[in-house]
């Protein structure tokens, strides 16, 4: 190092100054693209009719009576009363938490049923012996393959033809004289129940549990475990990132799904946010200022999760790449 | 039975941890009871609809009330008669042959695949330069990260609906650019006219018509899934690029390569697995793409797949058929055709980049 030329090194240090700047400088632009829509939407929601359509940049004054206003116009016009005597009647009452009670409840739901039926089919067929194991695996990689599209309308004609259980009952039983059978359309069922089981994630649970060495099997063995009691108290411990990027992928899916809860869903009261956003975007009509404050609103709840466990989103999304 | 007894001396034969030792090795009949959750649901909701949607692609009538086509006097008179008895089987695919015979079809194929050219190929590029710059060591990495997949997790009705609105033609962001730029201002998501018909008629040079290029509104569609899915394929890229050996790079300099070489004799090559994932990922999802059209035109108040078609894509050609005018039907046999399509494709993707893919 003492024998090097001193000029070299300074051209050298300037040289590499001038790259990270210029990858910043390429990188910030492009940060400022993925932002701009987002802070676009926060003045926007903040700033009077005209101001929206028509003046300048910031507005003149800060309007945070358009978020309330927004929850009216989406609750159709109608006040949210709050009832001290009755406080769960306010999820009946005000359309957003309504919408939100709903998102949460079948995102809840998906992601337990995927991680329940998925980790019991992923330990099947990554640790049990059993005729046809292979051959079923494959039939259900093969699935992957098929479009969500396609599954769509019969899915959809399905949900028309299933008898909800609880209509079932009722009727059999006499529960109620006047008892119908009603099918799953604008139903529970119907949002939650055909997706609480995906391929993907048996694959991705699959893909874990046989790195799981085989010495912990023989020491359970000895221990004299069931196979229940070494899933739960072993494997899944040792599986926790896959647990975790699949919840939260199911969770994410759940939330932004449209065009099924839009099929299967007629009254407001069944809708998930995504359809009772859409059904604002019609609602608010040119209000500008209401619709950036309503989108506002729905996307505070997802953006805060995610800057919460962006690390885990981040890495679930990459590992997933990597194995595909 | 006895050599092997012989074979493992430390376990006594006949002790209790042999025995559960054996009993897991033996065939696992209760992993059918494992299985039967996932496999019920799977089944039901998923691949019976599959062989259901051939049926139902031969129906006529809307769904509570279906007509099997092949019963349809109408649609067997369509047949020649010089197919006598066969007549009868062809006409249950009536629904396919009306589909493949309506210009609407096809034209919503040629918006899908302008699309799927418009979006695929400039995500995945920027997406692996942008990686490419975040693996140099940067700082702020992290931060940068959060950033650029920020769109991907909010919710695409949500995001279209600021970028409507960011293409608002009286007063939106994009044209704000545009007289920025010194550059005329456009109608945007209302605009059915050709990319390159727009530049032209600024220019003053006629462009031909098959020279249009994709409407001005397809293309504000296009600009928002960009926007959307650059950060997933960042991520992707990134954690294909930390995937690679250091050592190889070290390697590659101590025999003098320069950063271009660099790129184009290691990083390129040990990448290709995770580009032909990315690529498969990426052709499948804007085959499909549905939300964001939806709620864009929406927000424009013109109606799905406005303005005049330019942005109906297959899906909403599909969910139109299916929700306005309750053809289900109709609308099953054009989701058969797109994914026949999306299936073509795979396979093609699989069969030319995969081998490749997978030698790397």
């Amino acid at each position: 190092m003492a024998t090097q030329n001193p000029w070299r090194i300074n051209r050298d240090r300037a040289r590499s100054w001038l790259v990270s700047g210029g990858i910043h400088a390429i990188l910030i632009a492009g940060a400022v693209f993925m932002l701009f829509p987002f802070l676009w939407m926060i003045l926007g929601s903040l700033k009077t009719y005209n101001e929206a359509t028509t003046a300048g940049f910031f507005p003149r004054e800060w309007h945070f009576e358009n978020y309330p206003e927004a929850i009216v116009v989406m609750n159709f016009s109608k006040q949210c009363a709050y009832d001290a005597g009755n406080p769960l009647d306010i999820f009946d009452k005000c359309l957003l938490l309504r919408y939100f009670a709903n998102t949460i409840f079948i995102g809840m739901v998906a992601v337990l049923g995927v991680l329940t039926t998925g980790v019991l089919a992923a330990y099947a067929f990554a640790r049990l012996n059993f005729p046809g194991r292979d051959l079923v695996f494959i039939i259900l990689l093969a699935t992957l393959m098929i479009p969500g599209e396609l599954t769509l309308i019969p899915n959809f004609v399905l949900m028309v033809q299933f008898p909800t259980p609880e209509s079932v009952i009722a009727t059999a039983f006499k529960l109620d004289p006047d008892a119908q059978i009603k099918n799953w359309i604008d139903t529970y069922w119907a949002l939650t129940i055909p997706w609480i089981a995906t391929v993907f994630s048996i694959f991705l649970f699959r893909q874990f549990f046989k790195t799981i060495p085989n010495e912990l099997f023989d020491a359970a063995v000895m221990d004299g475990a069931t196979h229940l009691r070494f899933l739960w108290s072993v494997v899944l411990p040792l599986s926790k990132p896959a647990l975790i990027t699949s919840a939260l992928l199911t969770f994410l899916g759940s939330w932004n799904a449209l065009i099924w809860p839009l099929l299967v869903t007629n009254s407001p009261q069944m809708r998930p946010i995504q359809v009772g956003l859409a059904q604002f975007i019609t609602e608010a009509g040119t209000q500008v200022q209401l619709l950036m404050a309503g989108a506002t609103m729905t996307i505070i709840p997802i953006m805060i999760m995610y800057l919460i466990l962006q690390k885990w989103f981040v890495e679930g999304i990459a590992s997933v790449g990597i194995r595909g | 039975m006895a050599d092997t007894a012989q074979t493992v001396p430390p376990v006594q034969p006949n002790s209790p941890a042999r025995a559960r030792a054996k009993s897991w090795r033996r065939t696992d009949w209760f992993a059918y009871i494992y299985l039967a959750p996932a496999l019920i649901i799977l089944t039901i909701f998923h691949i019976i609809p599959v062989i259901y949607a051939l049926w139902i692609s031969m129906q006529f009538g809307t769904v509570r009330n279906f007509r099997l086509a092949c019963a349809d006097a109408d649609a067997i008179a369509k047949i020649p008669e010089a197919f006598g008895i066969l007549r009868n089987f062809l006409a249950c695919f009536d629904n396919y042959n009306r589909a493949l015979n309506a210009p609407e079809f096809w034209d919503a194929m040629k918006t899908t695949l302008f699309y799927v050219l418009g979006t695929v190929p400039p995500t995945i590029f920027l997406g692996i330069v942008v990686a490419y710059l975040l693996f140099q060591k940067i700082r702020g990495r992290g931060v940068y990260r959060t950033i650029y997949f920020m769109p991907h997790v909010i919710s695409t009705v949500a995001s279209a609906i600021v970028w409507a609105w960011v293409f608002d033609p009286r007063n939106g962001l994009a044209n704000h650019f545009m007289q920025f730029i010194g550059l005329p201002v456009q109608q945007w998501l209302v605009e059915p006219d050709g990319v390159f018909k727009l530049m032209g008629e600024s220019l003053k040079i006629e462009v031909p018509e098959w020279a249009e290029g994709p409407s001005l509104a397809l293309v504000s569609i296009m600009i928002f899934s960009f926007w959307q899915s650059l950060g997933f394929d960042v991520i992707i890229f990134l954690a294909g690029l930390t995937n690679i050996n250091a050592e190889l790079y070290e390697a590659g300099r101590i025999d003098g390569a320069n950063g271009a070489q660099l790129f184009r004799h290691i990083t390129l090559p040990l990448l290709a697995p995770t580009l032909f994932f990315v690529l498969v990922i990426s052709v499948i999802g804007s085959f499909q793409a549905f939300n964001h059209i939806f709620a864009m035109n929406r927000m424009v108040a013109q109606p799905l797949g406005g303005p005049i078609g330019a942005t109906r894509t297959v899906s909403v050609l599909m969910f139109n058929t299916l929700y306005a005018q309750q053809r289900a039907g109709y609308a099953t046999a054009i989701a058969v055709l797109l994914s026949l399509v999306i299936l073509a494709l795979t396979l093609i993707q699989f069969k030319y980049l995969g081998r490749r893919g997978e030698g790397a």
